[in-house]
């Protein structure tokens, strides 16, 4: 397959350009695609290290809340829960693995209680339940994690949006365009050859003729 | 920077806790309203989003859309049932994505 184009020299110094610039970009685009991967890897390990240790901590923590539940009146629970004491802010900020933008997520904790205590119970002791507090101690501390993981698995979704973008990239130029305009040089060199040859029988037949009347 | 908000989506019994350390909640029984809730959230300048599996599996297509995206971070959580799965699977996913074969499970599996 080859492209249509005029077989004349302009044209083939043209397409010989344009060759040897989609081998470049072809190799700069393999090179990416090979550090993509390597930074890939590293983040999905940690991903599923965080994910596998957070679903089952939060297993957990959800089976003392629903033990917490049990135990106590549902208004009781719901009262004691209604005003939390802390409120998450959360800061953004873009980190660059590779030129793909991954957000990187800063947050504190606000104490919205006035005593400046910094208890993370937003309840008194007297009408809640031990199963209660650990539910909650544990998810507070699973907070952290959670963060980290959010942020790791966005990194992991947009690198492997971007490799495989990548990688058909560099599949397009090796197997499409790479192949076809060396298709095509070839065509014009060919081409330019044959009229040549054209030309030198030509100009040798001339000869003959003119020979033979003198 | 500018200032954004954490929010949990699913059933309430697997999100009440959430609210003690600050993270908003949003208790939902059917997988429309949770639709409707994370719709409500993307335009409202929520960074990360929590969202039961037992919900998402609901919401695949408009979760894996917004996982393309730069923000918001959407991230699958279990419900006091215990885990369906459905996070694992996606990073899974990604890997084959990625790198065309699953490196990271086939040990296991």
């Amino acid at each position: 397959m080859e492209i249509r184009v005029n077989p004349t020299r302009m044209e083939l110094n043209r397409l010989k350009r344009r060759l040897k610039m989609a081998e470049r970009g072809h190799k700069l685009l393999k090179d990416k695609r090979d550090e993509l991967i390597r930074q890939f890897i590293i983040l999905v390990r940690k991903n599923k290290d965080l994910r596998e240790h957070m679903e089952e901590e939060l297993t957990g923590a959800f089976s003392k809340f629903l033990l917490a539940r049990a135990v106590m009146p549902e208004e009781n629970l719901e009262e004691a829960l209604m005003y939390p004491t802390k409120k998450l802010s959360l800061d953004i900020s873009k980190e660059n693995i590779m030129s793909v933008y991954a957000p990187k997520f800063h947050w504190a904790e606000e104490e919205s209680g006035g005593d400046g205590e910094s208890s993370i119970y937003p309840y008194g002791f007297a009408d809640t339940s031990a199963e209660l507090d650990t539910s909650i101690e544990t998810l507070s501390e699973i907070l952290p994690k959670l963060m980290e993981l959010a942020e790791v698995e966005k990194s992991v979704q947009l690198l492997a949006e971007e490799i495989e973008k990548t990688r058909r990239r560099v599949n397009a130029l090796e197997h499409v365009l790479i192949p076809k305009l060396e298709d095509t040089i070839k065509y014009i060199t060919m081409k330019l050859e044959e009229n040549e040859r054209g030309a030198l029988t030509r100009l040798m037949k001339i000869k003959d003729v003119v020979r033979a009347k003198m | 920077m500018s200032t954004y908000k954490i929010a949990v989506i699913g059933d309430k019994d697997s999100i009440l806790g959430f609210k003690t350390i600050g993270v908003d909640t949003f208790s939902v029984t059917s997988s429309e309203a949770a639709l409707k809730a994370l719709k409500q959230l993307v335009s409202d300048n929520y960074g990360v989003i929590f969202i039961t599996e037992e919900l998402a599996r609901e919401l695949e297509d408009i979760i894996a859309d917004l996982q393309k995206r730069y923000l918001p971070a959407v991230v699958l959580i279990p419900n006091s049932k215990g885990t369906l799965g459905i996070g694992i699977e996606q990073i899974k996913k990604n890997v084959e994505k990625a790198i065309g074969a699953d490196i990271l499970f086939r040990k296991e599996g």
